[in-house]
């Protein structure tokens, strides 16, 4: 449950940047591969942001799927997993390019 | 006070950059979630550097054999390389005594609900061990296979310890985990005769997740392949 952790870093940030003004909204960005559950996030934000700037502040979440770059054909694909296999030529063993983002894009303040 | 990062009791560190302002509210964030515990981790790293110290994060399920593996490599080593371990549980300082009757300095960090290690709490830790006195550094982390992959707490290496009674697909089930790990312990190797699992099978998923990953096989109970071990961390 490392979604609180993450919800908490999300809170500091947003108090930080929002120059002590309340927070209408936040956007996140959530890579596929990251390793944090959206649903997760959307249950732990209400309960972490009681009491803070946060408080009653909508909460998108903007998902980045997860792409690799294959060494063998030069092609970057989607995938799904750490382990897909490069769906144009098979080889194994891609390099992540994105699906491991966890963002604060951006938030609206009053 | 805490000198580490000089925050009065603890979280806070103090950062006012308000971003770039647009209009009709919107404030451009662009920020790594983690970036405070990322700036924390840089702060221990540097740490090591300094000192000559070099850090393992070690990672894995509760009951994999961690502290099992921790015993024997500090007795073993002992008089040869300086040694400190950092333990991490939700409670109790089971493991910590278990460490220090090796004789090896150690600190306990109580997570509470927490369900992994930050490089906040790291660094408090390495406050209270002699830095100055060390050439090796092991990180316990929280028995998880998932939460603690995210964390970097400033290690030169994540090592995942798996046992053979987990099963074999290990890899391919917490895939985060065995992709953030670059070593990794096959542990309880001694149960092979017993037990249905295929070695080559976990070994071959394990480079699926993770090429090029370094894997020892080994049985903390026994001493069979420890020397092995020993020569990797010899080598740094």
């Amino acid at each position: 449950m490392h979604e609180l952790s993450i919800i908490q870093g999300v809170v500091e940030l947003c108090e930080q940047h929002s120059g002590g003004r309340p927070v209408l909204a936040v956007t996140l960005q959530i890579g596929a591969l990251s390793g944090v559950v959206p649903d997760a996030l959307e249950f732990c934000f209400e309960a972490v942001t009681k009491g803070s700037l946060l408080e009653g502040a909508r909460l998108e979440i903007e998902r980045i799927e997860a792409t690799g770059y294959c060494s063998d054909c030069g092609i970057v694909s989607r995938i799904d997993t750490y382990f897909d296999p490069c769906p144009s030529c098979g080889a194994l063993s891609l390099t992540l390019r994105t699906g491991e983002e966890m963002r604060v894009k951006d938030l609206e303040v009053e | 006070m805490c000198t580490t990062c000089g925050c009065p009791s603890e979280e806070h560190i103090h950062h006012h950059d308000h971003g770039e302002h647009f209009p009709g509210g919107k404030i451009s964030v662009e920020t790594d979630i983690l970036a405070k515990n990322n700036r924390y981790a840089e702060q221990n790293r540097t740490l090591f550097r300094e000192k000559g110290i070099f850090a393992l994060n070690l990672v894995s399920s509760p009951g994999s054999g961690k502290t099992t593996i921790l015993e024997r490599t500090l007795r073993d080593l002992s008089g040869k390389i300086r040694c400190a371990v950092v333990e991490g549980d939700q409670q109790t300082d089971n493991d910590a005594l278990r460490i220090a009757a090796t004789g090896v300095p150690v600190r306990q960090i109580n997570t509470g609900a927490g369900c992994h290690l930050d490089a906040h709490m790291v660094g408090h830790a390495l406050e209270e061990l002699p830095a100055g006195e060390l050439d090796l550094l092991f990180i316990e982390n929280v028995g998880n296979l998932v939460c603690p992959a995210a964390f970097d707490l400033g290690e030169a290496h994540k090592v995942v310890v798996l046992s053979v009674t987990e099963g074999e697909d290990k890899p391919l089930k917490y895939p985060q985990m065995f992709h953030a790990a670059d070593v990794m312990l096959l542990n309880k190797t001694d149960l092979l005769p017993h037990i249905d699992f295929d070695v080559e099978k976990c070994l071959e998923m394990a480079r699926r997740v993770s090429p090029g990953i370094t894997i020892f096989r080994l049985s903390a109970k026994t001493g069979e392949g420890m020397a092995e071990w020993y020569e990797w961390l010899r080598e740094r």
